[in-house]
């Protein structure tokens, strides 16, 4: 509606100076463009060129080779441990984000009312705060003496031992990510319109039938990018296992940087770093390529 | 009827501040280990002191990282608010051929792993020769943060009525004039939301610093090496005074947008009717 209301005006104010106003657009988004030009497709692209070039070496552009991602599939290599780690953490974390934040989500747009602006703001703080400073905090708590262990401690019991393990990574990722699903997902269900909840309701449908056929699928584009956008971030987090994980799991991304840095075998991390850019493009391109940005971010 | 929504709303307030309680639980962790006195961190904290904070106001090496730190998120707010402000028009004013296409390039950065983003650049920087420092930092922030300026600008701008400035170019006024006097007037509430985004996450980055800052060190970055080997109470204590500052800012600066929104309403209102 918007866009065909905004290419009217366009168009009439556009008649007089015709071949101006064409690009006008275009030249807006000039700036944006060269700083992802220079800053994101060229970087990726010198990842591919490493990625084909001799183990070992920094012949990049000057060889040509699939060795690294023989090393990368030689059974022999347990890499690939990594790379299961990885997804099937960002996995877990998307999936139970979507549970933790839904009713986070209804909230905001539903129930808190005046109080919801604050209420974001709360949630959204945290993101200014470099994510190892608050995931060192709960090593902090989870200590032995920590905050937990010297409360229970108190009272004749002690701290159960989670630090260093994978369900604490997992934890991490859960709290590292909730924004990134929670405003996605507010703004989906911001698009479920109430009247058409209350016509549901007058005719009879049960709660559970309002929310499976009407509030779930209206919500769906908001509840679809939280996901892609948790899993796509989880799955090439590395502080989190790092900071809470010790040497429990390592994840893929921490692969690659081992490979960047100790091992000095940048064809070899960019090997990986490829694969990894492979299906989180993929994954977000094919998601991305579904939606209507002006629908979900214009409706405010 | 009445009773269960009123037990539903209940239920999601009580979730809601539960999980901010869990939010906020290891910042606070955070605060009381730099005010404990003892080298070692334990709980109950036995004595209390505020000398880590003391001695971290006084390093010099401290002063550096903050200033380092401050440098960066400085220009990249700079920088990414004139190219989101654009890239925002672009984005959701203008109707144009690319527009579709771009919308979903803006997003592929943010729709990426920042750590392999980081290692990507440092990689790009390597070969064509240019040597990491703070300054390539700036660049690193401004690929993630730009995108998110640029959204942050654009739902401003859906709210924006192009009529405004078609009114004002046949009254005669002229492009910059229009920009000057009409357009920004308006958008400067998501400008100034935007630029605020882009210092406060520049100033909490981790990732993208950590690969592309070389020899220099920002306070997120310098806080994770001494997280990993020498550890003292400065450490949370610095990350306390971080995040102090922070939200500070975020204070000063939403208080501020408050009022530039009231005022830019109160500009709309007579336009509009």
């Amino acid at each position: 509606m918007r866009s065909s209301a905004a290419a009217g005006t366009e168009a009439s104010a556009a008649a007089p100076r015709k071949p101006f106003r064409l690009s006008r657009g275009a030249l807006a988004a000039l700036p944006v463009g060269v700083t992802l030009a220079l800053g994101f497709l060229a970087p990726l692209a010198t990842v591919a060129a490493y990625a084909f070039a001799t183990p070992k070496t920094f012949d990049v552009f000057r060889s040509f080779t699939f060795a690294n991602f023989a090393a990368v599939f030689d059974p022999s290599n347990t890499v690939w441990t990594s790379f299961v780690w990885s997804i099937g953490l960002a996995a877990a974390t998307a999936a139970l984000l979507a549970v933790i934040a839904y009713p986070i989500a209804w909230g905001l747009t539903r129930v808190f009312g005046r109080y919801a602006g604050f209420v974001s703001v709360l949630f959204v703080f945290p993101l200014f705060v470099s994510e190892n400073v608050r995931l060192y905090g709960w090593t902090l708590f989870f200590l032995k003496n920590g905050v937990l262990d010297g409360t229970l401690k108190l009272i004749g019991l002690s701290g159960p031992e989670v630090l260093y393990t994978p369900g604490m990574i997992l934890f991490g990722m859960l709290y590292v990510y909730l924004p990134f699903m929670l405003f996605p997902m507010t703004l989906g269900l911001a698009m479920v319109p109430r009247d058409l909840v209350e016509a549901a309701r007058d005719l009879g449908a049960s709660r559970l039938m309002i929310w499976r056929e009407v509030e779930l699928p209206l919500a769906m584009p908001g509840i679809l990018i939280g996901l892609l956008l948790t899993f796509v971030l989880a799955v090439g987090a590395v502080a989190e296992s790092k900071v809470l994980g010790g040497q429990s799991v390592i994840v893929i991304t921490h692969d690659i940087e081992i490979a960047f840095t100790f091992a000095q075998n940048w064809p070899l991390g960019s090997a990986l770093a490829l694969l990894l850019t492979a299906i989180v493009s993929a994954l977000s391109l094919v998601a991305l390529s579904k939606l209507d940005l002006d629908r979900i971010l214009g409706r405010r | 009827m009445e009773q269960s929504v009123r037990r539903a709303n209940f239920l999601v307030w009580a979730w809601t501040l539960f999980v901010l309680v869990v939010v906020y639980l290891p910042i606070a962790c955070g605060a009381l280990a730099g005010l404990s006195k003892s080298r070692y961190f334990g709980f109950p904290v036995a004595a209390w002191s505020t000398d880590w904070w003391t001695r971290a106001m006084a390093s010099i090496e401290v002063k550096t990282i903050v200033e380092t730190s401050l440098a960066v998120a400085g220009v990249v707010t700079l920088v990414s608010v004139v190219v989101a402000f654009f890239g925002a028009l672009a984005f959701a004013r203008y109707d144009w051929k690319g527009r579709r296409l771009y919308q979903k390039l803006v997003l592929l950065p943010i729709f990426f792993p920042q750590p392999v983003l980081g290692l990507a650049l440092l990689l790009w920087f390597n070969a064509v020769g240019v040597q990491p420092s703070w300054t390539t930092a700036i660049f690193a922030h401004l690929v993630w943060i730009v995108p998110v300026v640029t959204l942050v600008i654009a739902i401003r701008v859906y709210g924006f009525d192009p009529a405004l400035e078609e009114a004002a170019a046949d009254l005669g006024a002229s492009r910059l004039f229009i920009l000057r006097e009409v357009t920004l007037p308006i958008l400067w509430p998501g400008v100034w939301s935007g630029a605020l985004f882009a210092f406060l996450l520049s100033w909490g980055n981790f990732p993208l610093s950590l690969y592309t800052t070389g020899a220099d060190s920002t306070v997120p970055e310098w806080l994770y090496a001494k997280m990993v080997a020498g550890y003292t109470p400065m450490v949370p204590a610095i990350g306390t005074m971080s995040t102090l500052a922070a939200a500070s800012v975020l204070l000063v600066g939403g208080a501020i947008a408050l009022l530039l929104r009231r005022r830019a309403a109160l500009n709309a209102a007579p336009a509009e009717g």
